[in-house]
């Protein structure tokens, strides 16, 4: 045995100076967990959503009273013991209506961004991780998507199919879901494309093509934990857009149409008494805005959390 | 069982795919190899004809400087050059006996691992940094061998043992960045090793690593090399790291060989001009405040290899012949080979 084979074996028998110290296991996501737990923001927002959700799924937890419960000789009434956000010009309970419409809000949110996210991920994956012409092929249907704006599209899409009052409650949920998920995934393909071609020449990435990894396999342990980071902040934030643009379309009557309880249809309806009864208008608003604004300093701070440089 | 791994246990190990049989003890053999590159600026010709062969439980060094063409060497035959900008137009690259390029790659894919195995120059950028390196080991039993996790888990810890890591147990679920250099090396051997590859190929294994450790990992590779009966192809630009653990060394320069020897007559006698100007760039202790002996030059630009012999700008024994005619590898003594006009002058003093 040589000398250096030697020094090997009596070094390395005494784990002194280089077994360091068993410390916990700390990953990417640990880190982020970490920074997370002591962000006053995260707590905020998590808060908020938790209670969204909560409405969105038992709203009678919150009130007893229908939202299609109109009492037309009482509309347009202030605030009350009775109605606490009053009640609007069909005289329906503000309250009831602005908790009944946080699920339409929530479950736009929520599934165009899954939608979005899914379709971005997989056409993005394709274009970073092959390259070549079906990059630019992919590429360029992306970029013919970026195009064209979100409410044009929406306008055209729902003016195609346009919804009736005896259309079931998902399908015109399903409606906005679609359209938005047709023009919101090219930004979450175009970031997963770069994040994977950032990825992709790691050494790592070499190294398990050498050890014998299927391209699959790559994609699916290599590169698509390293490049997901980005795109699930990107996705959390757009899922407060989201739901501000089911607003937009809905109060432009083309996103949801009643019987659907909305924040986009009641602002909608609101307007034309903005003048006498304002706090018509001011409760799904502010309800919109705290939901927007949760899931967007949800991504700030999911955000902060996966940037080491912002420790 | 990590420590008693032999080399008839291979072949009852390896569940699917081929296995492969040595012909005569010869494991790969690579003829006449040649690699360029297509760049936006031109042709760069990495590998001009390349002959190599390594037989069962050997140590091949392939030696040269940076842009010598040894990692891209190592690449080919492994089968990861990304291919464009990379192309092979000609060139064979056999393990035993049969054609690597050639293969079908679904079938070449399956040779990675089990059969031919790689060690990377930077440990740390190689281990993916999301899973735990226990994880990572064990996914090569997972997916090569078809085991459940926690049998799985026990080889890892097993052969993070054999790779004298110490508190193996406790560490398997630490991440990449919690290891010293010399682990994470440690680490990445044992995944090379992890399917009992009959050639392993380590990149320039200690580049990265403190003088020390150097010697640490070049004693484990020797070490798993002779008790595993392996192939080890080891790519360095280091002399001294070779001159203890190599059998034969292949010298590379401007993407061919210059000199193939054993590795003690190399040492004790030159064939070539370039081999004897890096063994006299060796600092050597009985030498101390003297000028140190240096390759004056710079490697040639592999869009633009000068004609004849590719060392003969900096070659200091160069004649119009060198300039004109490209000297082929030949042998110039039993077992020696150089690609040299005037090897047997440069040899014979």
């Amino acid at each position: 045995m040589t000398e250096a084979s030697t020094i090997g074996v009596a070094d390395t028998g005494v784990p002194v100076h280089e077994g360091g110290d068993v410390g916990e296991a700390r990953s990417l996501a640990s880190d982020a967990w970490r920074s997370l737990k002591r962000n006053w923001v995260f707590w905020f927002s998590v808060v908020l959503i938790t209670l969204f959700v909560l409405m969105s799924i038992w709203p009678s937890l919150f009130t007893n009273v229908s939202p299609n419960e109109a009492i037309l000789a009482k509309a347009r009434e202030r605030p009350s013991g009775d109605a606490w956000f009053g009640r609007d010009i069909q005289g329906y309970d503000i309250y009831s209506r602005t908790i009944y419409g946080a699920r339409a809000s929530i479950l736009v949110g929520v599934f165009t961004s899954v939608f979005t996210v899914i379709l971005g991920s997989v056409l993005g994956m394709l274009a970073g991780f092959n390259g070549g012409w079906l990059d630019a092929v992919l590429s360029r249907i992306t970029d013919m998507f970026f195009a064209i704006p979100l409410l044009l599209g929406g306008i055209l899409f729902m003016s195609v199919i346009p919804n009736d009052a005896n259309t079931p409650y998902f399908v015109v949920v399903g409606k906005v879901i679609v359209v938005m998920g047709i023009f919101g995934w090219p930004s979450i393909a175009r970031l997963m494309r770069s994040s994977v071609m950032q990825v992709k020449p790691n050494d790592y990435v070499q190294a398990a093509r050498a050890l014998g990894a299927s391209p699959l396999r790559i994609i699916r342990s290599h590169i698509l934990p390293n490049a997901m980071a980005p795109v699930i902040v990107v996705a959390t934030i757009n899922l407060g857009v989201f739901i501000s643009v089911e607003a937009t379309l809905s109060f432009l009557g083309i996103g949801l149409t009643p019987p659907a309880v909305s924040w986009g249809v009641a602002i909608s309806d609101a307007i034309v008494a903005l003048r006498t009864t304002p706090h018509i208008l001011l409760f799904p608003s502010l309800f919109l805005c705290l939901a927007v604004l949760a899931f967007i300093m949800l991504g700030d701070a999911v955000r902060d959390a996966f940037d080491p440089k912002s420790r | 069982m990590t420590t008693t791994t032999t080399k008839s246990s291979r072949s009852t190990q390896t569940s699917g795919g081929p296995v492969y049989q040595p012909v005569d003890g010869r494991l790969l053999e690579v003829e006449d190899l040649h690699v360029e590159f297509h760049t936006q600026d031109g042709v760069a010709r990495a590998i001009n004809g390349v002959n190599l062969y390594l037989d069962q439980g050997e140590t091949l060094a392939v030696l040269g400087e940076s842009g010598s063409g040894k990692s891209v060497t190592a690449q080919a035959v492994m089968g990861i050059l990304d291919m464009p900008p990379a192309k092979i137009p000609k060139g064979a690259i056999r393990y035993c006996g049969h054609d690597l390029l050639t293969m079908p790659e679904e079938q070449r894919r399956k040779t990675r691992g089990p059969e031919i195995s790689m060690v990377f120059q930077d440990a740390l950028s190689s281990l993916n940094p999301v899973f735990p390196v226990g994880w990572q080991i064990a996914e090569m039993f997972r997916k090569h061998r078809g085991m459940n996790r926690s049998d799985s888990l026990e080889r890892a810890v097993k052969l993070m043992q054999r790779v004298q890591i110490p508190a193996a147990k406790e560490r398997v679920k630490a991440y990449p960045h919690q290891f010293s250099g010399g682990m994470r090396q440690r680490i990445m051997i044992a995944m090379a090793i992890a399917l009992d590859p009959a050639v392993l190929i380590a990149d320039e294994p200690t580049t990265a690593l403190d003088v020390t450790v150097q010697a640490q990992i070049m004693g484990l590779l020797q070490e798993l090399q002779e008790e595993r009966q392996m192939g080890l192809i080891l790519i360095t630009h280091d002399l001294g790291v070779v001159a203890d653990v190599a059998d034969r060394i292949a010298v590379m320069y401007a993407g061919r060989i210059m000199e193939r020897a054993e590795v003690f007559e190399l040492y004790r006698q030159p064939a070539h001009p370039y081999t004897k100007g890096l063994l006299e760039s060796i600092p050597r202790l009985d030498q101390k405040g003297q000028q140190l002996a240096a390759i004056g030059g710079l490697p040639p630009n592999l869009m633009r290899i000068p004609p004849g012999c590719e060392f003969n700008p900096r070659c200091r024994y160069a004649q119009d012949v060198c300039r004109t005619d490209r000297p082929a590898l030949r042998e110039v003594a039993p077992g020696r080979e150089s690609a040299c006009h005037f090897a047997e002058e440069i040899l014979h003093g």
